[in-house]
C-alpha cells in the first residue's frame, strides 16, 4: 500500500481488514479532494458561552484519543496542526451543571473538499453538559467529512453528546467518536444518521475508571443508494463498569447498512456489565443490512448480553393494525416510527431533537401523503 | 339491520384443510357463541373471516350485507364493519393506542377532534388504567389488561360485527365482567352483532348468547339456544359431538 500524496505516512485501509469489511472504502479516491473546511455555527446560550472555544490549539487534542486509531483519525490529526485546523473545545468547570445544550452546526458548503473538524469535550469532575454536533450539506455537495469527537468525563462527570447527520446524498462521512469515562462518570453517545452517501461512524466508549457507565444509542435510516456503516466498541478496562448499547436502523430502496459491534471486557474489569442490541428493518426487497455482534471477555464475574436482528416488518404487527381498518402503507409507517420511538424517547428533549421524528416520517415511502 | 353470512366455508392452512363447510348467519344486535374443543377450528374461523395472512380459502363465501369480504384485504374488511378482538393481541412496540385509533378513525373519514375525550370516557367504562393507554400497544400488559385494551378499541371503533376470539382466555373475573358487559352494552347501544368464540361456558354467563353453535372437526355439529352452553357444562364436548 502506498502513502497518500497529501497525507504523507497515511496508508489507506482495505476491505481485507475486518473493521473495514463490507465498507465502501475502495470507492474512495482521496486524490480527488483538496483539504478544506466546514462552516461552523455555535449556538451557546449565556450559561454555556464561556465554556466553548472555537479555534483552539492543537495541544488540546488527545484527551480521549491520544493516538489516532486509523487512517481517517490520522488525517484529522494532520488537519488539526495545519492550515485547515478546526478545533472546538467544550471545557466545563468542576462541579457545575449546564442547563443549556451547546449546539454546534457544521455545514459543508463546497464540493471537492476533505474537511476534518475536531470537537473536544472535556468535562471536569462532577460537572454535567450536553453537546450537539449537527452535520449538514445540501444534495449538490460532493465532499468528504472526517470529523473526530473526543470526550473525557472526569470523576462523576455526566456528558451527553448527540451527533446528527443530515448531510446531502453526495457527501461522504467517515467519523470517529471516542469517549473516556473516569471513575463513576456517565457518558452518553447518541447518533442520528439520516443523510450522506456513504456515512460511517466508528464509536468507542472506553471505561477506564471504577464504576463508570456509558450508553451508545443510534437511529439510522438509509434510502435510495445510501449506506450507513457503524463500528462500535464498548471497552471495559476498570472494574464494575457498565455499558449499554442500542442501535436501531432501517434500510429502504437499495440502501445498505452495516453494524459491527465489539464488547471487550479486559482482564481487570471484573464485576462489569455490558449489553448490546442491534435491530434492523429491511423495508424493500433490494435493501440490505448486515449485523455482526462480538464479545471478547478476559475475566470472570461479568454480565453480558447481545442481540441482533435483521428482517422485514413483522407480518403479525402489520395485520394487527390492518385489522383496525388502517391502510397497509400507514400501518407500515406506524410500525417503523414505533420501532424508532425506543431510540427517540431516550434522546434528551431539546429543540434540535424534537423535529427528528418528523424527518424520519418524511423519509418513509410508506404512507407518504 | 346488517347481516354477516358465512356459507359453506372450506378453508385451512397450506396443506391442511381445517374448516369443512361452515354455515352461519349473524344479524345486528345478536350474540352467537361458537364453542368447541381444542383443534376444532375456532381460531382458524376468526382468522379466515378477518383475512389474517397464512390461511387458504378453498370454497364458500363470507359476506357482510352482500359485500364479498373474502375478496377484500383485512383493512377493507375492517372498514366494511368487521372487527376482530384477538386471542393473543400482538405487541407493536413504540405504537400507542391513540396513534392507532386516530389512524383508524381517519381511514374511515371520522372526526378525530374529540378522540382524546372519547378514549378517557371509554377507558373509565371498562376500568382500563389511563396510564396504560400511554404504553406501547400490548407491550408489558397483563392478560387482563390486553383484553381490556382490545375491548376499548372495539368500543371506540363501533364496528357492525365483532368476532371475539377467546376473549376469556387468561382473564381474571373482574376483567372478564368488565369486557363482557361492555360488549353486551354495544349490542344494545350500537346494535353490534357478536360472534364470540370460546372454549368455556364461563364467558357466556356475562355475555348471554342468542344462539350457541358447537364446532367440532371444522363443522358446526349442533346449534341451539343458551341452554346448549349449560348442557355442555354437564356433558362435555364428547357428549355433544358424537
Amino acid at each position: 500500500m502506498s502513502s497518500l500524496a497529501h497525507y504523507p505516512g497515511v496508508v489507506m485501509p482495505t476491505v481485507e481488514e475486518e473493521i473495514w469489511r463490507y465498507s465502501r472504502i475502495e470507492e474512495l479516491n482521496l486524490d480527488t479532494y483538496v483539504a478544506g473546511s466546514v462552516v461552523n455555527h455555535v449556538d451557546a446560550p449565556s450559561d454555556v458561552a464561556s465554556i466553548v472555544t472555537q479555534g483552539a490549539a492543537v495541544g488540546e487534542c488527545g484527551v480521549a484519543m491520544p493516538i489516532p486509531v486509523d487512517a481517517f483519525a490520522e488525517i484529522n490529526a494532520i488537519h488539526c496542526s495545519g492550515a485547515h485546523a478546526d478545533i472546538i473545545t467544550v471545557k466545563t468547570a468542576r462541579g457545575k451543571s449546564y442547563a443549556s445544550p451547546v449546539v454546534i452546526t457544521r455545514t459543508l458548503s463546497v464540493s471537492g473538499v476533505l474537511a476534518a473538524p475536531r470537537l473536544i469535550i472535556d468535562a471536569a469532575e462532577n460537572s454535567e453538559v450536553t453537546v450537539v454536533e449537527h452535520f449538514l450539506s445540501s444534495d449538490d455537495i460532493s465532499s468528504l467529512i472526517a470529523p473526530v469527537v473526543e470526550i473525557r468525563a472526569a470523576q462523576s462527570a455526566r456528558v451527553t453528546y448527540i451527533a446528527i447527520n443530515e448531510l446531502g446524498n453526495k457527501t461522504w462521512k467517515i467519523a470517529h467518536q471516542q469517549s473516556l469515562g473516569e471513575r463513576d462518570s456517565t457518558t452518553r453517545l447518541f447518533t442520528v444518521a439520516l443523510g450522506g452517501d456513504y456515512a460511517r461512524v466508528r464509536t468507542e466508549a472506553r471505561l477506564v475508571g471504577v464504576g463508570a457507565t456509558t450508553q451508545q444509542v443510534a437511529l439510522y435510516f438509509a434510502d435510495k443508494t445510501q449506506m450507513h456503516d457503524f463500528r462500535t466498541l464498548q471497552t471495559h478496562i476498570a472494574p464494575r463498569t457498565s455499558s449499554d448499547l442500542l442501535f436501531k436502523g432501517a434500510v429502504q430502496d437499495t440502501a445498505k447498512s452495516v453494524y459491527t459491534g465489539l464488547i471487550r471486557i479486559e482482564h481487570e474489569a471484573h464485576g462489569s456489565q455490558a449489553y448490546q442490541t442491534n435491530r434492523n428493518l429491511t423495508l424493500s426487497h433490494g435493501a440490505w443490512a448486515e449485523s455482526v455482534p462480538n464479545l471478547e471477555i478476559e475475566t470472570n464475574d461479568v454480565k453480558c448480553s447481545h442481540a441482533s436482528t435483521v428482517g422485514p416488518i413483522d407480518d403479525e404487527q402489520r395485520f394487527y393494525l390492518e385489522s383496525r381498518g388502517i391502510h397497509p402503507d400507514i400501518a407500515e409507517r406506524l410500525v417503523v416510527l414505533g420501532f424508532f420511538n425506543e431510540v427517540l424517547e431516550r434522546l434528551p428533549q431539546i429543540d434540535v431533537v424534537s423535529g427528528l421524528r418528523a424527518k424520519v416520517a418524511a423519509k418513509l415511502h410508506a404512507g407518504a401523503q | 339491520m346488517s347481516t354477516l353470512k358465512i356459507e359453506n366455508l372450506v378453508a385451512g392452512i397450506p396443506g391442511k384443510q381445517i374448516l369443512n363447510g361452515i354455515n352461519l348467519t349473524l344479524n345486528s344486535g345478536e350474540v352467537h357463541a361458537i364453542m368447541g374443543p381444542n383443534g376444532a377450528g375456532k381460531s382458524t374461523l376468526s382468522g379466515v373471516v378477518m383475512g389474517k395472512p397464512g390461511y387458504v380459502v378453498h370454497s364458500g363465501s363470507v359476506t357482510l350485507d352482500g359485500v364479498d369480504l373474502l375478496a377484500l384485504p383485512a383493512w377493507e374488511r375492517a372498514q366494511a364493519g368487521l372487527h376482530l378482538s384477538m386471542q393473543y393481541p400482538t405487541e407493536v412496540p413504540g405504537v400507542h393506542l391513540d396513534d392507532v385509533i386516530r389512524e383508524a378513525y381517519a381511514s374511515r373519514g371520522r372526526n378525530t377532534s374529540t378522540l382524546d375525550a372519547e378514549i378517557v370516557a371509554e377507558a373509565a367504562r371498562i376500568h382500563f388504567d389511563m396510564a396504560l393507554v400511554e404504553r406501547s400497544m400490548n407491550v408489558d400488559l397483563s392478560g387482563g389488561e390486553k383484553k381490556r385494551n382490545e375491548t376499548l378499541q372495539l368500543a371506540l371503533l363501533k364496528p357492525k360485527f365483532a368476532i371475539l376470539d377467546e376473549l376469556d382466555s387468561g382473564l381474571d373475573i373482574d376483567a372478564l365482567r368488565d369486557c363482557a358487559r361492555r360488549v353486551e352494552a354495544a349490542t344494545q347501544e350500537d346494535n353490534l352483532g357478536v360472534l364470540v368464540i370460546t372454549h368455556y361456558a364461563r364467558l357466556l354467563e356475562e355475555l348471554r348468547p342468542d344462539v350457541v353453535h358447537i364446532l367440532a372437526a371444522g363443522k358446526i355439529v349442533k346449534s341451539g339456544g343458551p341452554e346448549l352452553a349449560d348442557e355442555l357444562e354437564t356433558t362435555g364436548y364428547a357428549g355433544l359431538t358424537q
